[in-house]
């Protein structure tokens, strides 16, 4: 498949290029255009990112190999990454993880076969005070998770309803 | 204000008002005021030197964990020439148990934004980039939104408020690497390669990005700056502990009832901040261990921790460190062995693979943890862990080896006998010394 940007990535590409004094730091940023765009940045679209930035395609492979959160190969439609690193593990991380491959019926890493979610277990997401936790496909947080938060969250989903943003408010003065 | 009075600390940082991320707010309630007197009033700021050597004088040790002062960092930069100098901000937090620089980025994003402006100011630097770790994606957002609003009301860019100072401030982002929190791999990474940390010297503050003088603060580090301007160094040196002053985000997280990220002084007792602040531990459990200042500080076991407080002079005594001030409690159930392979995982995942005894070290400390977690283990085993970590441990070109090392060695000398009593074979002659001081 012959993967093109669209006019509107193009300007958004020129745009991010004006802030750096050289090309190659765009690499990063493109990426995560490419990836918007295509849902993955598989060896084609590396190519095609490679090509767009006139930068070498060995480049723009080692980056997109080097971080995690660019998927180099096509994933479900969403993706849950469920956080188990230290203060998830403590609160229960492993059990939403292990809640959700009984309840999606695969394993850690895999794909559900209709294609509707992955999931993966990940490192430290930065949300230790509600943990546990996870990530749907690179962008909202699900905290404080339940296997009922679980549910309700799958439910959503399926029916292609994304989560909302958070709010988790600070905590106030006159509870200490 | 000395740290007894805690209870009675205001926050600067992120305090009660409502919509205070909002540009208008922020100004209603004195925000921008710190940059403009620097820019402006010339009899308190004669030039930008004066401005490092307030904030030098306030102490302000590095919130990103290795508690540099931040004015003496400011004053390595060298004479301006007339080329591009850079101030690079990191916005990567991804030390496992720290999430405070969210918490400005969400609910104050322009008092960091003031003081990278008054840090430029005074390093004389043309360009800001804060780098957000990619997960953050809705920081990502909300740092773009309050960056384009300090542009339009002329904050940002060209001859700020009548100055003749212009300076750039875009926002960057990474894509999933925790090394990017290395000042020199989040260069890197922002100069669009691979996340490899730089052998230093030379420093960024000699050959940063694209070569050029640069500087890179944590975000609360500059987060502190607006009020060290406003209320001079002596006000922020009289906030907490003496050596390690001014407040602190606190992150607590685990088994304790209320945790979240709360902003007091630095040198509150470790136990009141469990007990007091963070509502205590869940389910009436007792307090078994505390990890201070993400994964790789020292974990501290419940005993000792009487009379310590979470400042760098206090928590050196019991052989710990302050870090980010992300605090990790464990109750009474929680099982060491675990909790030990759990972060040697982590660091082993994260490891970039520059170094050989990182990248060999890491993956070691994790299979030789997951024998003994899985029963499978010997105590002779628990003598080789701790020999790898001496062999990592200030041998590679960043912090990262060490990060991982020191966990494991603290964690095993501080509960030897729980690794001991998991291990399958316990040979009765080791006459190795089983001690839980260290």
């Amino acid at each position: 498949m012959a993967y093109e940007f669209t006019k509107e990535d193009l300007k958004e590409i020129e745009k991010i290029k004006a802030k750096f004094p050289e090309v190659m730091p765009a690499t990063l940023p493109v990426l995560w255009v490419a990836q918007k765009r295509f849902g993955h940045v598989e060896p084609e679209v590396q190519k095609l990112v490679a090509k767009t930035l006139d930068l070498p395609e060995a480049h723009v492979h080692g980056v997109a190999t080097f971080y995690t959160q660019y998927y180099k190969e096509e994933k479900g439609k969403f993706v849950l990454d469920v956080c188990t690193c230290l203060s998830c593990q403590l609160c229960g991380g492993y059990d939403i993880l292990h809640y959700l491959e009984k309840k999606l019926g695969i394993k850690t890493g895999n794909t559900t076969e209709d294609g509707m979610f992955t999931l993966n277990q990940v490192e430290c997401l930065g949300a230790c005070g509600y943990a546990p936790m996870l990530q749907v496909t690179n962008d909202k947080y699900v905290n404080h998770l339940t296997p009922e938060k679980v549910d309700k969250l799958l439910d959503d989903l399926k029916e292609g309803k994304e989560p909302e943003y958070e709010k988790i408010g600070m905590p106030r003065r006159k509870n200490i | 204000m000395s740290t007894a009075d805690w209870k009675n600390y205001e926050p600067v940082i992120i305090p009660d008002i409502k919509d205070l991320d909002k540009i208008d707010v922020y100004v209603k309630n004195g925000g921008y005021k710190a940059l403009e007197s620097i820019l402006k009033d010339k009899k308190k700021w004669a030039d930008p030197k004066s401005v490092i050597n307030e904030v030098k004088e306030a102490n302000i040790r590095g919130r990103g964990g290795a508690g540099f002062n931040a004015g003496l960092k400011w004053s390595f930069m060298p004479p301006a020439d007339g080329g591009p100098r850079y101030l690079a901000c990191n916005g990567d937090e991804s030390e496992p148990g720290t999430f405070k620089d969210r918490k400005i980025f969400e609910y104050n994003p322009h008092i960091f934004i003031e003081g990278a402006l008054i840090a430029a100011y005074a390093m004389e630097i043309t360009t800001i980039y804060v780098y957000i770790r990619g997960e953050y994606k809705a920081y990502i957002d909300m740092m773009e939104k309050a960056i384009a609003d300090a542009y339009e009301k002329g904050y940002i860019g060209k001859n700020i408020l009548g100055s003749g100072y212009s300076v750039n401030f875009y926002v960057t982002y990474g894509a999933g690497a925790y090394i990017c929190g290395e000042e020199t791999s989040m260069l890197e990474s922002l100069e669009g390669k691979r996340g490899y940390p730089r052998v230093k010297p030379p420093f960024p503050a000699q050959k940063g990005l694209w070569g050029r003088p640069t500087t890179i603060n944590n975000i609360e580090t500059l987060a502190h700056v607006p009020s060290v301007i406003n209320r001079g160094a002596e006000w922020f040196k009289s906030v907490g502990a003496e050596n390690h002053p001014g407040a602190f985000l606190y992150g607590i997280s685990g088994h304790v009832n209320r945790p979240g990220v709360y902003e007091l002084p630095s040198g509150v007792p470790v136990l009141e901040l469990i007990n007091d602040v963070a509502g205590g531990m869940r389910n009436g459990k007792k307090l078994k261990a505390v990890i201070p200042g993400g994964s790789s500080t020292p974990v501290l076991r419940a005993d000792q921790l009487d009379g310590i407080t979470m400042d760098s002079e206090s928590l050196r005594t019991v052989g710990s460190m302050v870090g980010t001030a992300g605090m990790v409690i464990m109750d009474e159930d929680t099982d060491m062995v675990d909790v030990l392979w759990r972060i040697a995982h982590f660091y082993h995942h994260e490891s970039c693979g520059q170094c050989t005894p990182c990248r060999e070290g890491t993956g070691w400390l994790e299979k030789i943890l997951l024998k003994i977690k899985n029963g499978e283990g010997e105590v002779k085993d628990l003598d080789l862990l701790l020999d790898l970590t001496t062999q990592m441990e200030g041998r590679t070109i960043c912090a990262l080896a060490d990060a991982a090392a020191w966990p494991v060695r603290y964690t095993i000398n501080r509960f030897r006998d729980e690794f001991e009593a998991r291990c399958k074979k316990v040979i009765k002659a080791s006459n190795k010394a089983i001690s839980h001081q260290s």
